[in-house]
């Protein structure tokens, strides 16, 4: 940190809440020109907010805002655009169908004096900014038939040389090959030189300590640690954003625990050399008989591409699956089905029908078991009044329509679809997701329950307390490849974050 | 049954007005056909007489056969365009396999009545496939794959009547589009009973319900394990052939067939569907609604014969008669978003 000199941007007892929920809690924040200064945090620690206030997307807080020594408030992202902010937000936003050319120069393409727009310029251009940052494409490419990394280097080549001075990049190398960060860093470490500062999140701890001057650590919306990236290490930074006793909630799972022996019972599920264009690498595992199998992982790191294999949603490029020892190549989801796997996708809107009452989506999956041509309305209701009770759903009316109930009690819809008739394999993503603690217990409990039953279960989620709480074999995807098995072994939320 | 009173409680719960606004989409059009109605039964004497009630059922009847196929298309939050060309090709197939008089002019080959309704039938049956092949396998949106299909179709009646008009058509299809029965026309009765077999499939089979899940949120029907693409092709298939025998009934009451003798009925079977209430976005709907729909329609159609008016603005009437339904179905939908939040 260079002593002495102004801050390029200062902020000062930043506050900011959503709906009476503090995300950030008096913040103090300070970048330097010719910085590179990295951000670490759990999901929800604060971090995103922080910069979207920084990027004027969020306009209301409180607290002081200087940037050059001068307080100032953005309206809008416009506002800190004509600043010299610019951020680079974790979701792809490019335009596909315009060209490679056409994207950099977004909103602001060079015109003649008649109000056209100059192509041939704006492609020599392009094309020279592109090979600064050692990307050889043609401008004149459309942008959506480039690799997904490609495209992510191009967003934010544009925005690094749109010629700001404040760069803010939110988890950039998510989608990135090895060599396609090598590249970003080197560039970035370039733009340092030019003087610009630039801020970098990312969940990738060695990224942050090899690319970065400063690492700032949050949690729980307040700013807990500020040291040189020099200074510090992996260990030390985990152990910052996770932080030991003190704070902890009910259960943290900052302490080992203890996952059971292997179970040898038969094998349900047998993946084999599994790949996906840049999202899954030649991943093989096995899922058995009364075991959950937990796969952690960073967002962005394949799990979702790999729950949709399972489910015959997506078809794998290359590798093999085997359901009880007899190779299966999906045509449909319903060829999933009919051989005994189930999958509740994370997002509640991709599974359940709103304008539907609860009972026509706890039959919808099993109306071929308990009607030929038929239906048996009578049977569907009786068969989703079970469940509602099994699973405690409230308000216990199964002609309710969906869309009325609350967020927690159609996760457990979701999942009660599946129970009549239970699966060989459950693949869940994300059970828990947004649910207050005691719907969060009830689902561990069901979940316990079909384990015991003989149900084999993956659960793949982006939360460390979520495997946790719930596996007992933990595999950890990393950018695409099984990274560690972690098996009748103490296993901890910091052991699972060193391994991601 | 329990859970039916349950089910009245929570809406009553919410409240009489949000119940009413989750209903808009089947009560306005049923005040629109009771307004129609009162109108023209007002406007003229002749309008609300007994024989005019059959007269509207016998000019319905045909746009009713065709629009139960397109509930089911439409109920997937897909289209099929190319059903008047279809129920068109589907005449003049069943009129070419038939002998014709010696002055009409067509190189036809005549067969026994029960194949050629079954050859033509097929024949339908047939384009519906490709329609579906296209849709499910290759991925064509629906709109274009069946705009294509519009012009095959009618490309295929043109090369089998080549500008002429044949007139026979096998007995069992004269008597069915053209005969009657203590005095109630057979097409009214084929349509009666067609429309019901389409309200039961909807409602009482497992099939039905497949239609409306898919068409409530197809992602959903995906991730439920259901053969989305098997259902969204049945449907092509079941509003091919509804139009084919919309068509071949339709030629038998018309008297002849011939080249562009159906294009009408493409809007107005249309028309039917979404007047009546089934929503664009699929999933709500149905064919109770689509009878309702008939009749607003039929009632226009209808109505506008008895009052005096230039025949000219009866189309520009009923382009906006059309205008105002969609607008109500696209606000029903809104209504019912946002009573369901």
């Amino acid at each position: 940190m260079p002593e002495g000199q102004q801050p390029i941007l200062e902020l000062q007892g930043i506050t900011k809440s959503f709906g009476g929920v503090e995300a950030l809690r008096g913040v103090d924040f300070a970048l330097y020109s010719g910085e590179i200064h990295g951000l670490v945090g759990e999901n929800g620690a604060g971090k995103s907010t922080l910069m979207k206030i920084i990027a004027g997307v969020h306009t209301e807080f409180s607290g002081h805002f200087l940037v050059d020594g001068q307080e100032r408030h953005f309206h809008s992202a416009r506002d800190a655009h004509a600043a010299g902010i610019a951020m680079v937000h974790q979701e792809l936003s490019v335009a596909p169908d315009l060209t490679v050319a056409e994207n950099v120069f977004l909103g602001n393409q060079p015109i003649n004096r008649f109000g056209l727009v100059q192509w041939r310029r704006m492609a020599r251009e392009a094309g020279e900014q592109l090979a600064r940052f050692g990307i050889d494409v043609d401008p004149m490419a459309r942008l959506g038939d480039l690799p997904i990394g490609l495209q992510q280097l191009i967003e934010i080549a544009r925005v690094l040389f749109s010629g700001a001075r404040i760069v803010i990049l939110d988890e950039p190398t998510s989608a990135l090959s090895p060599p396609e960060v090598e590249r970003l860093f080197a560039t970035l470490k370039r733009l340092r030189q030019g003087g610009a500062a630039i801020v970098f999140i990312s969940h990738f701890i060695e990224d942050i300590l090899r690319v970065s001057d400063t690492v700032t650590v949050f949690r729980n919306g307040r700013k807990v640690a500020e040291t040189a990236s020099a200074a510090t290490s992996k260990g030390a930074l985990i152990e910052a954003m996770i932080g030991r006793g003190g704070e902890a909630l009910e259960h943290s799972y900052t302490d080992d625990l203890m996952l059971p022996r292997p179970s040898d019972s038969s094998v349900i599920l047998k993946v084999d050399q599994l790949s996906l264009a840049r999202s899954l690498r030649e991943v093989s595992f096995e899922a058995r008989a009364g075991e959950v199998l937990g796969i952690y992982g960073f967002m962005g790191c394949g799990q979702q591409e790999l729950s949709r294999i399972l489910f015959g949603k997506l078809k794998p490029d290359g590798g093999t699956l085997a359901v009880e020892g007899t190779p299966k190549s999906f045509a449909s989801t319903a060829a999933a089905r009919r051989a005994g796997v189930a999958l509740v996708p994370e997002s509640r809107r991709d599974m359940l029908f709103h304008q539907e009452p609860v009972y026509k989506n706890i039959s919808i999956s099993i109306l071929d078991r308990i009607s030929s041509l038929l239906l048996k309305p009578a049977r569907e209701r009786d068969i989703a009044k079970r469940q509602v009770e099994q699973l405690q759903i409230r308000p216990p009316v199964v002609g309710l329509d969906l869309g009325m109930l609350s967020g927690g009690n159609q996760q457990k819809v979701a999942l009660a679809k599946w129970l009549t008739y239970p699966p060989k394999l459950l693949v869940l993503c994300e059970p828990t997701r947004g649910m207050d603690v005691g719907a969060k217990n009830d689902v561990i409990n069901i979940v316990r329950n079909l384990r015991a039953r003989g149900l084999a279960i993956i659960v793949l989620s982006t939360e460390p307390e979520t495997v946790l709480s719930l596996a007992d074999r933990i595999l950890v995807l990393k950018r695409g490849a099984l990274v560690r098995e972690f098996k009748n072994e103490p296993v901890s939320k910091d052991r699972l974050l060193e391994a991601a | 049954m329990s859970s039916e009173t349950a089910l009245a409680t929570g809406r009553r719960a919410r409240g009489f007005a949000p119940f009413l606004r989750s209903q808009m989409r089947n009560i306005a059009p049923f005040l629109t056909l009771i307004f129609l109605t009162a109108f023209f039964a007002f406007a003229s004497p002749s309008f609300a007489t007994l024989d005019n009630l059959g007269n509207i059922l016998t000019q319905v009847s045909v746009t009713g056969i065709i629009a139960v196929g397109l509930t089911f298309v439409i109920l997937c939050a897909e289209i099929d365009l190319s059903i008047a060309s279809i129920a068109n090709v589907t005449g003049i197939a069943v009129a070419y396999f038939t002998l014709q008089e010696s002055y009409v002019n067509i190189a036809n080959v005549p067969l026994p009545g029960v194949v050629a309704i079954i050859l033509s039938i097929l024949l339908c049956a047939l384009l519906g496939l490709v329609n579906a092949l296209g849709l499910t396998v290759i991925g064509i949106p629906s709109f274009i794959m069946t705009l294509a299909m519009m012009q095959i179709a009618a490309g295929i009646s043109a090369l089998l009547v080549r500008g002429q008009i044949a007139y026979k058509v096998p007995s069992l299809i004269t008597t069915l589009g053209s005969g009657s029965i203590g005095g109630i026309p057979w097409i009214v009765i084929v349509a009666a009973l067609m429309l019901l077999g389409g309200h039961l499939v909807l409602t009482y089979t497992r099939f039905g319900r497949y239609v409306y899940m898919v068409g409530g949120n197809r992602e959903a029907a995906e991730y439920s394990g259901l053969n989305v693409k098997l259902i969204l092709g049945a449907v092509m298939v079941i509003s091919a052939v509804c139009s084919g025998i919309g068509g071949m009934l339709g030629v038998a009451h018309f008297g002849s067939a011939q080249q562009n003798e159906f294009d009408t009925y493409l809007l107005d079977s249309i028309a039917a569907v979404v007047v009546g209430g089934t929503s664009l976005f699929g999933g709500r709907g149905g064919i109770g609604n689509t009878i309702v729909g008939l009749f607003v329609l039929g009632v226009l159609n209808n109505g506008l014969d008895h009052v005096n008016i230039d025949s000219f603005l009866k189309i520009l009437i009923r382009g906006l008669i059309l205008l105002a339904a969609l607008v109500i179905n696209v606000y029903a939908q809104r209504l019912r978003e946002k009573a369901a939040e």
